[in-house]
């Protein structure tokens, strides 16, 4: 005999989302409050109770932020009526539809988002993990790299600075850049500039790779006296002799190496079979709907999209994305075509920063933010108040952007008050 | 965008050369483009140009050098021996795709 009551809990449907990082916890936040709590189970998993405001890793190693002011509980920052989940995903079932924990424990789902993010592995250059690792090569993408940097810094003072990046994609494709010239400003500070090479080390052809930016912003490597390698794709590092090796054989000998170590989706995403070559979940670049599996999602770095795994493309996609899930789950089509819009800051060092503003078809282009022609942000300019906008960020991040809230901002970018080729800045 | 005559074949390129049309490649075209960039195109070329080719057409992408290996099972040491110094810029001109990007 069946009751009523579990004719109910038979209806209810259950979406499941993996990862309560950016992407996860702007989610079930939107999501929570537009699905009726009698129809919908919302299920949140992550492997710690631990939130990391993530852009702070940047400031941590120069004492800008102490880490109590970027990191909150999860529980903190997830609605009620949500579950949370803390643990470690062993794999999902996309024919069974449902999600393993380590541990044994299933979850069955109706909708799976997988916001599972980007991790970096060092673990994946020969050398980088022995000897030398957090002793004279660290990285800043982690909360212990970055507060072990910091360390480090407070003590060298001369020697052969060396920022590197292992290969694309990488999350915040800009932060090694920022990084470069927070730490010339922070040497230059100190009076130790003179006694410190830096030289920054890149896959890709240049510094800046999109026609307008090397053109406008190119200066500032040149200015700051920072040497450029190019092309280096490191097959190893030389622990020996502190060098990064190429596969063409070149040596970049460091004494202090900040490296961006490989980025790799989630393994549990490779072990479920649902992962490219770096663990990436495929999807469509406009939906975010997996290749494969119709009701299943990726949102935020998790996915393949060529964008950059950056939260505001983040942000931009959750709310394409939670659109077009309510019209999913309604049986109508998805009408919303996410643009690959992202804006960054990039810190420039001396308590200025830039703004970026660009999308899968659009390099980023000289013009004002959010306001055209008004600002009071400037894009692709050095300005103190692009730097002030940074700093504000990191309040806007905790009381506006996690719990779902609209910000005064387009979630398409927008071209009006741009300066293309076509029109020339004045 | 520029228009520009390779091997007798009207292309449309960007300002670095790059084919802004992958449609409008073919292999006789890929061996033109190489001998612009002083490659002669071998069977080993070939094998990473064909590569290309065909996950671009599934991907949408030019994929990168370490999809080129995982994937395409070429390693990247061969590839800069392939294609010296700039592997990942030379084998997306000679396969007439975009040259992989960053953000800025």
């Amino acid at each position: 005999m069946t009751t009523t009551e579990e004719l109910e809990e038979q209806s209810v449907k259950k979406l499941l989302v993996l990862g309560a990082g950016t992407a996860g916890t702007m989610i079930v936040n939107r999501l929570r409050r537009r699905l009726d709590v009698n129809e919908w189970d919302i299920t949140v998993v992550d492997q710690d109770d631990v939130h990391h405001y993530q852009p702070g890793y940047l400031f941590l190693p120069f004492g800008t932020y102490s880490p109590k002011q970027i990191t909150r509980s999860r529980h903190a920052t997830l609605p009620d009526g949500v579950d949370f989940v803390i643990g470690d995903v062993d794999r999902v079932d996309a024919t069974a539809n449902t999600v393993t924990l380590e541990g044994g424990r299933v979850l069955a789902y109706d909708y799976l988002v997988i916001a599972s993010g980007t991790t970096p592995r060092p673990d994946q250059t020969p050398g980088m993990l022995d000897a030398e690792w957090r002793r004279s090569i660290f990285d800043f993408y982690t909360f212990e790299g970055s507060k072990a940097l910091g360390e480090a810094l407070k003590t060298f003072d001369h020697g052969r600075l060396v920022v590197h990046i292992t290969d694309m994609p990488i999350k915040c494709p800009v932060a090694p850049l920022e990084f470069t010239f927070l730490a010339d400003s922070f040497l230059r500070e100190r009076g130790l500039r003179d006694r410190v090479e830096i030289v920054y080390v890149t896959p890709l052809p240049g510094a800046f790779t999109k026609p307008t930016c090397s053109t406008t912003l190119g200066y500032m490597l040149t200015e700051r006296k920072i040497a450029l390698e190019t092309d280096f794709m490191v097959e190893r590092i030389d622990v020996a002799k502190k060098a990064l090796v190429s596969y063409d054989e070149r040596e970049v000998p460091f004494d202090l190496l900040v490296t961006v170590p490989l980025n790799m989706g989630a393994d549990f995403v490779a072990r479920s079979g649902l992962g490219d070559e770096l663990n990436f979940v495929p999807v469509d670049k406009h939906t975010l709907q997996s290749k494969a599996n119709p009701n299943i999602f990726a949102i935020g770095d998790a996915s393949d999209i060529p964008a950059s795994k950056a939260g505001s493309v983040a942000h931009f996609a959750v709310e394409i994305f939670t659109d077009n899930f309510l019209e999913l789950i309604a049986g109508k089509p998805m009408t919303g075509a996410f643009d690959g819009h992202a804006n960054c800051f990039i810190e420039a060092g001396g308590g200025k920063g830039l703004l970026i503003d660009f999308n899968y078809d659009v390099e980023p282009l000289q013009g004002k933010y959010p306001l055209p022609r008004v600002g009071p942000m400037s894009l692709l300019k050095e300005t103190r108040a692009n730097h002030l906008g940074k700093l504000a960020f990191r309040w806007i991040y905790w009381n506006i952007l996690l719990p779902g809230r609209s910000m005064p901002v387009p979630t398409h970018m927008s071209m009006v008050g741009k300066t293309t080729n076509q029109t020339p800045a004045k | 965008m520029p228009v520009t005559t390779l091997n007798g074949q009207e292309i449309h390129v960007n300002e670095e050369g790059f084919l802004t049309d992958p449609t409008e490649w073919d292999e006789a075209l890929a061996a033109a483009l190489g001998a612009q960039i002083g490659i002669t195109l071998t069977d080993a070329h070939w094998n990473a140009i064909r590569f290309l080719r065909k996950d671009f057409d599934e991907v949408g992408e030019t994929p990168t050098l370490r999809r080129v290996s995982t994937v395409g099972g070429i390693p990247i040491k061969e590839l800069f021996v392939l294609f010296p110094q700039k592997p990942a810029k030379k084998m997306a001109y000679v396969a007439g795709l975009p040259k992989p990007v960053g953000c800025v």
